[in-house]
C-alpha cells in the first residue's frame, strides 16, 4: 500500500491535479458557505468586468459571476459522480458477465454493447434530454446511458484476460463457485484498471454535461458552467469574461482529473522502467 | 569441424557491461574474455540470468535500453574494436559482415511486411543491387535453407507460414550478405523438438559449406551436444569454464558446470518400480473434444480442431503415467479435459468407482477435490493479491475444514515442498519460479487428490531448478504414493519421470505402453522420430553407458 | 497478393452485420418519440402547433396512432427506411431534404477534421515518442493534456474572441460570405478561409487524443523484437523509423479514429452552434430550441447510419493496412 502512495506521489503532474481536484472539491462543498444567497439573484449592474466590486465581475443579467462559478461546480462534481457510478455498475456488471462467462453470452452482450457505441452519444444525450424535458435527474441519466459501453468493454477485456489466467483455473479446479472466484479473486485483479478507467469517465462525464448545459439543456433550477457560457455567449464581444472564467474551471477541473486517473494508472501497474 | 591454430575472427577481452542502478546485480556482464575462431561452432551455455544474450547482443551493439551499457573491455572483429566504432560504422558490419538471428521468429519479424521484402532490404541498404537481382538472390537463399516454393514464400506475410519456416526466413536474412560471422541467440528455444533437430542441422550444413564462425547461445546442454565444436559456460554474468567439447562435456574443471551437467536428465527409461499396487485409479475411455475456428456468420466454412480425438488410457494407483507430444497434440487439452476445466465433448472419465466425467453443478464442485493440478507458469499460476498461505488453504475452507486447521495444514505443506512455513505470510512476487512451482505444488495436495495432473511443471524453469522440482516431485509421490498425470514435451523429464508413456500427435494417442519399452523399442514411426529428434542423443548414450560401467 | 474477391463479400457481410444496429436505433427512436410529452402526432407533426389539422388527422391515420403499439411499429419501420421522416412546416420542404441539404456541411467539417486530426496526430505523436522526455515531447504532451481536457464548445468561443474580435484574421461565423456571391475558385476559398477556426476547434480535442495513442503505440512498437532484427540488419534509427515502426503503431490510431465518428458527429453539433456552420448539428439546435422532437430524430437516425457506414469503410482501410486482418 505505501509503495502506491510513493510511485503516486512522484508523479509530479499526479500531484498538482490532485491538489486543484481537492481545492474544487472543498470549493463545492463550501459553496453555500461562501455565497449564500442564490447564484441567480441580480446583485449589481451588469457587464461589471472582474477584479472591480466583483471578483470575476457580472453577467449581462448583473449576476455574480463568482458565485455562479462556485455553485456551478457542486452541479457538476454532482453530475458527473453520479452518472459514472451508475455506468460503472452497469457496466461492470455487463462486461464482466460477458467476460467471465464467455461464449454466446459474451457474443450477445457485446453485441448489445456495440450498438449501443455505435450510436453517436452526444446527439443520443441531446434527445434523451430533450424528450425527458431538463433535469438533473434526465441529465445524469443521459450521460450514464451514454458512458456505460466503455466501461463495460473494459471489464469484459479484464475479466476475460483475467479468467483464462491459471490461477483461476486452479480456483475452478478446486471446486470454487463462480461467486466466490469473481469476488475474491478476478476483482481484486481487474480493480486497478476500473479504477482508472472510471476516474477518466469522470473527466468525460463532465465534458458531456457541460456541452448539454451549453445547448440549454441542464435543469433549469440549478446553475451549471455550461450554462453560464450557453448564456453568455450574445455577450462575448463586450463581456468576454462570463464565457472564459467558467470555461477555465471545466478545462481546470477535467484536466486535473485526468492527471490524477493517469497517476493512478502509472501508480497502480508498475512497468518497467522505460527505456 | 573445427579448424585448430587459425585467428580468431571474433575476440571478446574482458568486456564487461553494467546494468541500470535498480537491477539485482551491477553488471550483466562481468570481466567476460572468448574467442571465435572461422569454421568453428562456438556454444554459450547458461541458465536464465547468466548475461549470455546480453553479451551476445554486445557485440553489435544491441543494447535492450540505454541504460544497459558497456563499461569495459574490448570487442575485436578482425582486430577492430567494435564497441569504440562510430554509429555508421557499426551498422555497416552488421548483416554483412556479422549477422544475428533471435529466439522468438514471429515477433522478431514485422507482421506487416512480407518476408521477401524484408529480407531483400538486408541487400538494399548494403548494396546497390538492382531490384531483380535482389529478388533473385533472396530465393535463391530461401532455396538454400530448404524453404518449398521460395516464390510463395517471397510475398507470404509472418503469420502466414509455420514457425519452423519463419526461423528458415530469418537464417536465410542473416546469410544473404555472406558474412563471416553468425550469431545465434537460442534460435530453436521456441521450435518443437522436431522443427528443432532439423533447424539444427541446417545450421550445421551452412556453417560447413560457407566454413563461418558461429557463436551459438542456448541454455539447452542437449543441443550444446548436438553442435558444438567449443563450448563456454557463464554464470551470473561471469565465464566459469571453457573448451573443447569433449573435455567441458566429460570432465569439466568448474563445479557449476558439473551441477548443470548433472541436472540433464538422460534418455535412459527408469526402471519399472516395484511397489505398485494393480489397481487402477483412473480409467480414461474414448474422450473427445473438438473446438471450432471461426466467428458467427463462418457457418460453413469453420475450421473444426480436433483438440482430443478418441483418447484411452488407464494410470494405476501410486503410478506415472506421462503424455508426451509437441505443440498443437492435444496434450494440455487432455489434460484439461480429465480436470474439466474444458468440458469433454464425449467418452469416460472414472476415479475409482465415480464417474467423474458425468457429474455436474453440486456434485462436481464437491468432487473436484479428487484431481488436482499443478501448471506449468510459475507466474500466472498464483493470485498476486493473496499470500501463499491463505492460496494453500483455500481449497480446504471451500470444502468445509476449519480455517485455522486448514491454515495448520497449509503451514504443515509448505514444509513438505521445501520451503519455511514462514513463507505463508509472504506474497507469490517474494519467490523465485522454482519456490512458485513448489507452493503450486502444495496448493495441489492441499484437498488430498487421488489423482495429480501435473501440467509442464517445470518447462518454464532453468535446468538446475527443474532437477530441484522433479527430485521433490519423486520424494513426494513416495511417501504419498500419488497417482500423476504427468504432461511434458521434453522426453528426457518423461524418461526420468514417468513409468509409462503415451505419446500424442494431432489429438490421438499414436503409442503407448511402459516407458522403458517405448524408449528402447518404440514401434510407432512418430514415436522413433520424436526420439531421434532428441538433441545430444548420442552424448547421453555414452553418458549412460559410461555410467553403467564405472 | 491478397484476393479482393472476397473484399466485396466482407463488405456485404458487414453490412448485413449493421443491421441490427440501424434496427435498434429505429426501435429507440419509437420508443422516444412515445415518451416525448404530448400527443404522439403532435411530435410527429414537428414544430407544435404550426400543422393544419387535415395534416394531424393525415398523420394519425397513416400512422395508425389508435392501432395497438406494435403495429404502429412496423408503420413507422416502413416510413423511416423508406426514408419518408415526416415534413417541416417552418423550412417549407421534406425533412429527408432537409437534412440532405445540410448533409454537405457537415462532411466538409467532419472529413477536415478526420484528415487533419488523424495526420497530424500520427506525426505529432511519432516525433514525441522519438524525442522521449526532451522538450519536444514535454511540449506535445503537456499540450496535449490541456486540449484533451478543454471543452469543444469553448474552445470555440475562445478562438473566436482572440482570432475574429481581437484580431480580426477570421470571420466569426457561417461557411461563407453571402453577400459577396462568390463563384468558381474563389468560393472556395472563401469557403476554406470560414472553415479553419470550426476545423481547429473540433481538431483541438481529436489531435490530442491521437497525439497522445500514436505516442504509446510507437513506445509499445520500440519494445518489440522486430526493431532489433532491423537494427542487426545495420538499418539507421530514421530507416527503421520510416519504414516499420511508422506502420505498425499508427495501426491502434485507425482503429480508434474509427471509434470516434460518432463521437466527431456529437462534437460538430457543438461546433456548428458556435460558429453557425450551416449543418445537420445546428440543424439539430435550431430544432431544439424549436422544440422540433420529429426533426431531432431524424437527424439522429441519419447520424446513425452514417457513423455504420463510414465504420465499415474504416475497416476496410484498416484490413488494407494490416495484413494480419483477414478478409474472410
Amino acid at each position: 500500500m505505501s509503495g502506491f502512495a510513493r510511485r503516486f506521489a512522484r508523479n509530479r503532474p499526479a500531484v498538482a491535479g490532485l491538489i486543484v481536484l481537492a481545492a474544487i472539491v472543498a470549493i463545492a462543498l463550501a459553496a453555500p458557505a461562501l455565497y449564500p444567497q442564490s447564484p441567480f439573484a441580480l446583485v449589481g449592474k451588469p457587464f461589471q468586468p472582474p477584479f472591480a466590486e466583483f471578483l470575476f465581475g457580472t453577467d449581462q443579467l448583473g449576476r455574480d459571476v463568482t458565485a455562479e462559478v462556485v455553485h456551478g461546480a457542486r452541479t457538476t462534481l454532482l453530475i458527473g459522480l453520479l452518472a459514472t457510478a451508475v455506468a460503472v455498475v452497469f457496466g461492470m456488471i455487463v462486461g464482466g458477465i460477458a467476460g467471465y462467462f464467455g461464449g454466446r453470452v459474451d457474443a450477445l452482450l457485446m453485441r448489445f454493447t456495440e450498438i449501443f457505441q455505435t450510436i453517436p452519444f452526444f446527439l443520443f444525450a441531446i434527445l434523451l434530454v430533450a424528450v425527458l424535458t431538463p433535469s438533473v435527474r434526465n441529465v445524469t441519466l443521459a450521460i450514464a446511458l451514454v458512458s456505460w459501453p466503455a466501461m463495460a468493454r473494459l471489464a469484459r477485456g479484464e475479466f476475460l484476460a483475467t479468467r483464462n489466467r491459471e490461477f483461476i483455473l486452479a480456483c475452478e479446479s478446486m471446486g470454487m463457485t463462480h461467486a466466490r472466484i469473481i469476488v475474491a479473486h478476478i476483482v481484486p485483479n481487474t480493480l486497478s484498471a476500473i479504477i482508472v478507467t472510471a476516474s477518466l469517465m469522470v473527466a468525460s462525464a463532465i465534458l458531456i454535461e457541460s456541452g448539454l448545459s451549453f445547448l440549454g439543456l441542464s435543469d433549469p433550477n440549478v446553475i451549471s458552467w455550461g450554462y453560464i457560457i450557453g448564456e453568455g455567449r450574445t455577450a462575448l464581444r463586450t463581456a468576454w469574461w462570463v464565457c472564459t472564467i467558467p470555461g477555465i474551471a471545466i478545462l481546470l477541473t477535467v484536466m486535473a482529473i485526468n492527471l490524477v486517473g493517469e497517476g493512478l494508472n502509472d501508480a497502480l501497474n508498475p512497468r518497467l522502467r522505460s527505456v | 569441424m573445427s579448424a585448430a591454430g587459425s585467428e580468431p575472427v571474433l575476440v571478446i577481452d574482458r568486456l564487461c557491461v553494467d546494468l541500470p542502478p535498480w537491477a539485482e546485480r551491477p553488471r550483466a556482464v562481468d570481466d567476460v574474455s572468448l574467442e571465435l575462431r572461422q569454421d568453428e561452432i562456438l556454444c554459450v551455455v547458461g541458465e536464465s540470468g547468466s548475461g549470455k544474450s546480453v553479451m551476445a547482443r554486445a557485440i553489435l551493439g544491441l543494447f535492450p535500453s540505454r541504460h544497459v551499457k558497456p563499461s569495459g573491455g574490448r570487442v575485436l572483429y578482425r582486430g577492430e574494436d567494435l564497441l569504440t566504432a562510430p554509429p555508421a560504422r557499426l551498422r555497416e558490419l552488421r548483416g554483412s559482415r556479422i549477422a544475428m538471428i533471435f529466439q522468438e521468429p514471429m515477433t522478431a519479424l514485422n507482421p506487416v511486411l512480407t518476408l521477401g521484402r524484408q529480407i531483400e532490404e538486408a541487400i538494399e541498404i548494403h548494396r546497390a543491387t538492382p531490384r531483380a537481382q535482389r529478388r533473385r538472390r533472396v530465393l535463391d537463399m530461401l532455396a538454400a535453407v530448404h524453404l518449398p516454393d521460395p516464390a510463395r514464400i517471397f510475398d507470404a506475410y509472418p503469420h502466414q507460414v509455420s514457425g519452423g519456416q519463419r526461423q528458415r526466413a530469418m537464417i536465410a536474412m542473416a546469410l544473404t550478405l555472406e558474412p563471416d560471422v553468425l550469431i545465434a541467440d537460442e534460435p530453436t528455444t521456441a521450435l518443437d523438438v522436431t522443427t528443432q533437430a532439423q533447424i539444427l542441422a541446417l545450421i550445421r550444413e551452412i556453417q560447413a559449406a560457407r566454413r563461418m564462425a558461429v557463436l551459438f547461445i542456448t541454455h539447452d546442454f542437449g543441443v550444446v551436444a548436438e553442435i558444438a565444436d567449443r563450448i563456454t559456460v557463464m554464470q551470473r554474468g561471469r565465464l566459469v569454464e571453457q573448451g573443447d567439447r569433449a573435455i567441458v562435456l566429460q570432465s569439466p574443471s568448474n563445479s557449476y558446470t558439473e551441477t548443470l551437467l548433472a541436472a540433464v536428465p538422460d534418455l535412459v527409461p527408469r526402471r519399472p518400480r516395484e511397489n505398485l499396487s494393480g489397481d487402477i485409479a483412473m480409467r480414461v475411455r474414448g474422450l473427445h473434444k473438438t473446438f471450432r475456428g471461426g466467428g458467427i456468420l463462418s457457418a460453413g466454412n469453420a475450421r473444426l480442431v480436433h483438440a482430443v480425438n478418441d483418447v484411452t488410457f488407464d494410470i494405476g494407483r501410486g503410478e506415472t503415467l506421462g503424455i508426451v507430444g509437441e505443440s498443437g497434440s492435444g496434450k494440455s487439452t487432455l489434460a484439461r479435459c480429465i480436470a474439466r476445466l474444458v468440458q469433454p465433448d464425449a467418452g469416460e472419465i472414472r476415479i475409482g468407482e465415480l464417474d467423474f466425467g458425468r457429474l455436474a453443478h453440486g456434485a462436481l464442485r464437491r468432487a473436484r477435490k479428487r484431481v488436482q493440478m499443478v501448471f506449468q507458469d510459475p507466474y500466472g499460476s498464483l493470485d498476486p493479491r493473496r499470500t501463499v498461505g491463505s492460496l494453500i488453504a483455500e481449497g480446504p475452507i471451500v470444502h468445509g475444514v476449519a480455517a485455522s486447521a486448514a491454515w495448520e495444514r497449509a503451514l504443515q505443506l509448505l514444509e513438505l515442498v521445501g520451503l519455511d512455513s514462514r513463507a505463508g505470510e509472504r506474497y507469490p512476487h517474494e519467490f523465485s519460479g522454482g519456490q512458485r512451482q513448489r507452493i503450486g505444488l502444495a496448493r495441489a495436495l492441499a484437498l488430498e487428490p487421488q489423482v495429480l495432473i501435473a501440467d509442464e511443471p517445470v518447462s518454464a524453469l532453468d535446468v538446475s531448478v527443474q532437477a530441484q522440482v522433479l527430485r521433490l516431485l519423486a520424494d513426494i509421490r513416495e511417501r504419498l504414493h500419488l497417482t500423476v498425470l504427468f504432461i511434458t514435451h521434453d522426453l528426457r523429464v518423461a524418461a526420468q519421470v514417468c513409468d509409462s508413456t503415451a505419446v500424442m500427435r494431432h489429438g490421438e494417442i499414436v503409442e503407448y505402453g511402459p516407458t522403458a519399452q517405448l524408449f528402447t523399442a518404440p514401434r510407432h514411426a512418430y514415436t522413433r522420430e520424436l526420439l531421434a529428434a532428441v538433441p545430444g542423443r548420442a552424448w547421453s548414450e555414452q553418458r549412460a553407458s559410461a555410467r553403467s560401467t564405472a | 497478393m491478397r484476393p479482393t474477391g472476397n473484399g466485396l463479400r466482407y463488405v456485404f457481410r458487414r453490412l448485413a452485420l449493421a443491421l441490427p444496429t440501424v434496427l435498434t436505433i429505429v426501435v429507440l427512436n419509437f420508443a422516444l418519440l412515445h415518451l416525448a410529452p404530448g400527443d404522439a402526432a403532435d411530435v410527429l407533426a414537428g414544430e407544435a402547433g404550426s400543422a393544419t389539422p387535415e395534416y394531424m388527422a393525415q398523420l394519425r391515420q397513416k400512422f395508425g396512432l389508435d392501432r395497438p403499439l406494435y403495429v404502429q411499429l412496423v408503420v413507422y419501420l416502413k416510413q423511416v427506411v423508406t426514408l419518408d421522416l415526416g415534413y417541416s412546416f417552418r423550412h417549407n420542404m421534406t425533412v429527408t431534404e432537409l437534412i440532405g441539404s445540410r448533409l454537405g456541411p457537415t462532411l466538409l467539417l467532419m472529413l477536415t477534421v478526420f484528415a487533419l486530426s488523424v495526420g497530424l496526430g500520427v506525426l505529432l505523436g511519432a516525433t514525441a515518442a522519438r524525442n522521449l522526455n526532451r522538450w519536444r515531447d514535454n511540449l506535445i504532451s503537456t499540450l496535449a493534456v490541456l486540449a484533451y481536457a478543454t471543452p469543444v464548445f469553448w474552445a470555440g468561443l475562445m478562438l473566436i474572441v482572440v482570432f475574429s474580435i481581437k484580431l480580426g484574421w477570421f470571420p466569426t461565423s457561417g461557411m461563407e460570405t453571402v453577400a459577396a456571391f462568390n463563384e468558381g475558385f474563389a468560393r472556395v476559398r472563401d469557403i476554406a478561409w470560414h472553415l479553419v477556426l470550426p476545423a481547429i476547434t473540433l481538431t483541438l480535442f481529436y489531435l490530442a487524443l491521437y497525439t497522445r495513442l500514436m505516442r504509446a503505440s510507437v513506445l509499445d512498437q520500440y519494445a518489440l523484437d522486430y526493431v532489433t532484427t532491423a537494427r542487426a540488419k545495420g538499418l539507421t534509427e530514421r530507416q527503421i523509423a520510416r519504414r516499420h515502426v511508422l506502420r505498425n503503431a499508427a495501426l491502434p490510431v485507425v482503429t480508434m479514429a474509427g471509434v470516434q465518428i460518432g463521437a466527431l458527429l456529437g462534437g460538430s453539433v457543438v461546433v456548428e452552434t458556435v460558429f453557425a456552420w450551416p449543418g445537420l448539428g445546428l440543424l439539430a439546435y435550431e430544432s431544439l430550441f424549436a422544440r422540433d422532437i420529429n426533426l431531432l430524430l431524424g437527424i439522429f437516425f441519419v447520424s446513425a447510419v452514417l457513423v455504420v457506414v463510414v465504420n465499415l469503410a474504416v475497416d476496410v482501410i484498416y484490413s488494407l493496412l494490416d495484413p494480419r486482418i483477414e478478409l474472410r
